[in-house]
């Protein structure tokens, strides 16, 4: 059970300060002309003011879109690999909505599968979430629709909703949230009596997501997929805002001397995502391609980790050149007889 | 770090490099670390990433039997960036690996039935790993029949163990060319690999059937397969998909729901048949 | 709208079309591409100022194609691309019925490329003063001022190439970032990989561009792409007198020798 404190927001500053001088980086949504992303920020003046959601995710802070695996050098016939010395910052992330903060439980589901992805675990470790409730929403959002909500505590280590005073209901849910309030008791004060749901946005349900993962499990033959992707025009904007997406590639750059193996983003939209060397490529058309975007998120990954892929931010549809939007296309296959 | 790279790969020295038909080379790959190559273990059908360091990685089957220590064996055709780059390496050059990955064919379940092996040109190298780890094991099956063919006389690979295995008495081995494929000193079979496993028409009563070959043979034999009775379960092949990780985690291999790199490339026909066609 | 809808109705019903490209009501107040194959939908196009995107993309799309003879709903980007891609051989004339939209919104009747020929060349091609300013202001910057407003721009990319799917022009079936033995351009989204991707695109859209605005629209993190090809346009008309989008005939600076050509290194 979140034990609750006010925080009031004056006292923004100050917690700030304490967490800067215990050595910890904070990212906070940041506005840039008509870009909102998170950025190392110093004071919580720099914050954001009003917006609903960042234009890209928090992901990057577990999860880079360029990483390096391992570096190596030739010598004459050998070769010395040289690893990564991961010690990645301690960071805090503030500002984060319940949606975004739900995400990280689907990146760790894969890369915890089975072989435990240590770049992945290592920068997890060392990040806290303070996050933040939703006043508002747009008509793009739909956390509600895949298990999230507006005020959900799963992922935050500390989950702020700011009441009508302005001030905020701090919720203390993890041992890290309570570390955070450690470095500075005194900002923390008794509970509000105020009740958190009258200051959360509404965001009605669009649909059912356990129905539309049943109603999958029997589509992949179905026309619809054609129909739904033909003004999908192939790139992968919708995969890199997204909180949840990991698929990515491996790739040697090097010289004579030497090199590096990356990790980049990348997403199943490409069409060379499956093209085997042969020339054969299992899902030719963006048909297949965006029946697998689907399927992998709200079957598959369900289906084998009781996760849905989605946390129901809205990004790639605000964010989607064609005007894809997912919600509408989910919408339309539950509702296919 | 909180724990090992994953993607580290062994570094491995090339021992032997066998030119085993046009295109197509044989690495005998020795562990640089010999305490690592030591310890190293793995089951018959389980593959693996080779890296040239500078190029990529590539994914190719460990075709070396488990039985032999010490070493492993991977047997590849030059097509795009990495197999030129591999087939480019010289004995004694450093290449990498990652793995074992995949699961396996289940040999210890087969013991006392038959085993009937039927692979087609450049595909025999994923059952020449299983080959030898039964006849290494030769006592806990009972008849092992081997059916291999190529389009022509020099794209057999294999070519010294094919004739072992001919000169063996507990293994049947019949090797078949496509017509027109045939030299004059040729005294194997002239025909399709699906004609000549009709014509053997081994019995399926229990019989384990491997399969493995470009997809035209495989739609081909099956139904010879079928006709002769072999029942789903008990016909196992091995899928190729595109892979950069090799470990579940890149996304990128999925048939369905099940990835190749982590449900197969094992797969029995009954399991095939239940996955959407997306390979 | 009801001249547009009327139009497209006849052309489906008549069988001249089978499938019309146009606007539709999106999300969020959005227009979106529709693809309508019924006389009886075509209540569902639409035609304001929300219809920006470059439906000329669609056009070269084999998903699209397979749908069977295009009718398109054509503003002034909209037929620039569909001449240039002529020009390239990868249009021909009567292979898209052009349903041309004056920049007032008003039907116009172009039954074949000399007519949209004709039609273009009676509006202005230059870029509108808001334009201008923005290209005055990268053009003022010092040569340092500029590297830097760019590679900080760059460095928000992800290379997600929605600026590549985008374009009606980035049509290579393999496109060079594909290509791998050797790979000329780094996948991965540094810093180096960032700007020789985007210095490739712009090269290869040097003097093609018709100023749809479609790449910087469509990037997910706001890098004003379109004035990078705004500019070569600029340098290409500046040296070669050619402007991309006015004619069916090839008439490529960068692919066409002409023996007066000012270069003299290829004599």
């Amino acid at each position: 059970m979140a034990e609750k404190k006010l925080l009031k927001k004056e006292s923004l500053g100050q917690l700030f300060e304490k967490l800067k001088s215990d050595g910890r980086r904070i990212l906070a949504p940041r506005k840039k002309e008509n870009q909102i992303a998170f950025e190392e920020v110093s004071s919580p003046e720099e914050i954001a003011k009003e917006y609903i959601q960042t234009t890209t995710s928090a992901k990057f802070t577990v999860f880079p879109p360029c990483e390096e695996l391992l570096r190596y050098r030739f010598e004459d016939k050998e070769v010395q690999i040289e690893d990564r010395k991961l010690d990645p910052p301690p960071t805090v992330i503030f500002g984060l909505r319940p949606c975004d903060a739900a995400g990280f439980s689907v990146l760790d589901a894969v890369f915890s599968w089975d072989y435990q992805d240590a770049f992945f675990q290592s920068r997890l470790e060392k990040t806290s979430v303070i996050g933040m409730s939703c006043n508002e929403a747009d008509e793009y959002c739909f956390c509600t629709s895949v298990g999230g909500g507006p005020g959900n505590t799963k992922g935050s280590d500390i989950l702020l909703t700011r009441l009508g005073s302005g001030d905020y209901l701090a919720e203390i849910i993890t041992d890290k949230g309570e570390e955070i309030v450690s470095l500075a008791p005194d900002l923390f004060g008794p509970a509000p009596s105020d009740q958190k749901d009258e200051f959360l946005a509404e965001v009605p349900v669009r649909f059912e997501h356990k129905e539309l993962t049943t109603k999958l499990g029997a589509f992949f033959d179905n026309d619809l997929w054609v129909e739904q992707s033909l003004r999908c025009v192939g790139c992968g904007a919708c995969a890199f805002v997204c909180p949840v997406c990991v698929c990515f590639d491996i790739q040697d750059e090097a010289d004579k001397n030497g090199g590096t193996r990356l990790r980049c983003w990348d997403s199943c939209g490409f069409s060379l995502f499956t093209l085997h060397t042969s020339g054969h490529n299992p899902r030719e058309v963006q048909s297949q391609r965006w029946r697998q975007r689907v399927m992998h998120k709200f079957s598959y990954l369900p289906d084998r980790f009781e996760i849905v892929g989605c946390v129901g931010c809205g990004r790639c549809a605000r964010s989607c050149p064609a005007d894809m939007n997912l919600v509408e296309h989910l919408k339309e296959i539950v509702e296919t007889k | 770090m909180t724990g090992p790279n994953i993607y580290k790969p062994y570094l491995m020295k090339i021992g032997k490099i066998t030119d085993e038909a046009p295109g197509v080379k044989t690495f005998r790959l020795l562990f640089q670390d010999e305490e690592k190559g030591k310890n190293f273990s793995f089951k018959a059908g389980q593959f693996g990433e080779y890296s040239v360091f500078g190029e990529g990685e590539s994914t190719f089957c460990i075709a070396s039997s488990p039985t032999h220590t010490g070493y492993i064996e991977c047997t590849f055709r030059q097509a795009g960036r990495v197999t030129t780059a591999l087939a480019n390496k010289e004995e004694g050059d450093t290449i990498g690996f990652r793995g074992p990955y995949g699961n396996t064919f289940p040999l210890e379940d087969w013991e006392g039935k038959n085993l009937i092996y039927i692979a087609g040109g450049i595909a025999l190298p994923p059952l020449r790993c299983v080959i030898w780890n039964s006849l290494d094991l030769r006592d806990k099956f009972k008849d092992i029949t081997i059916i291999y063919g190529a389009r022509a006389v020099a794209d057999l690979v294999y070519k010294h163990e094919l004739e072992e295995w001919e000169q063996r008495d507990d293994v049947k081995l019949i090797t078949t060319v496509d017509p027109g494929g045939e030299t004059l000193e040729w005294k194997g079979e002239i025909g399709f690999v699906p004609a000549v496993l009709e014509k053997e028409a081994p019995p399926c009563e229990n019989t384990i059937a491997m399969i493995c070959g470009p997809p035209i043979m495989i739609r081909l034999t099956l139904p010879v397969l079928d006709k002769l009775g072999f029942a789903p379960e008990n016909i196992f092949t091995t899928l190729e998909n595109r892979m950069k990780c090799g470990i579940g985690k890149c996304g990128r291999c999925n048939v369905g729901k099940y990835y190749v790199c982590k449900d197969g490339p094992v797969f029995t026909l009954a399991q095939l048949k239940e996955l959407p066609p997306e390979y | 709208m009801d001249a547009l809808r009327k139009k497209a109705r006849e052309l489906l019903e008549s069988g001249d079309s089978e499938v019309i490209i146009g606007y539709g009501e999106g999300s969020g107040n959005r227009a979106r591409a529709i693809f309508v194959q019924k006389p009886e939908e075509t209540e569902r196009l639409i035609l304001d100022d929300r219809c920006e995107q470059n439906l000329a993309v669609y056009l070269l799309k084999r998903e699209v194609k397979s749908l069977g003879k295009p009718a398109i709903v054509a503003r002034l980007p909209v037929l620039r691309t569909i001449l240039q891609l002529a020009a390239e051989n990868q249009l021909s004339d009567g292979d898209v019925a052009v349903i041309g939209i004056s920049p007032d919104g008003e039907l116009v009747d172009l039954p074949d490329f000399k007519a949209i020929e004709e039609y273009v060349d009676s509006l202005p091609l230059e870029l509108s003063p808001e334009e201008q300013e923005q290209l005055e202001k990268i053009k003022n910057m010092s040569i340092e001022d500029r590297w830097r407003f760019w590679t900080d721009e760059f460095s928000r990319c992800l290379k997600c190439y929605a600026c590549r799917a985008s374009c009606p022009f980035c049509y290579c079936s393999t496109c060079v970032v594909e290509r791998n033995i050797p790979q000329w351009i780094p996948v991965a989204p540094h810093g180096q990989g960032n700007l020789e991707w985007h210095v490739v695109r712009a090269m290869h859209l040097a003097g093609r561009c018709v100023n749809c605005g479609d790449c910087a629209r469509a990037c997910p993190v706001d890098i004003p792409l379109n004035l990078l090809t705004q500019k070569l346009d600029e340098e290409v008309f500046s040296n070669f007198g050619l402007k991309a989008g006015t004619t069916s005939e090839l008439n490529y600076a960068l692919s066409t020798f002409k023996p007066d050509d000012q270069e003299n290194f290829i004599r």
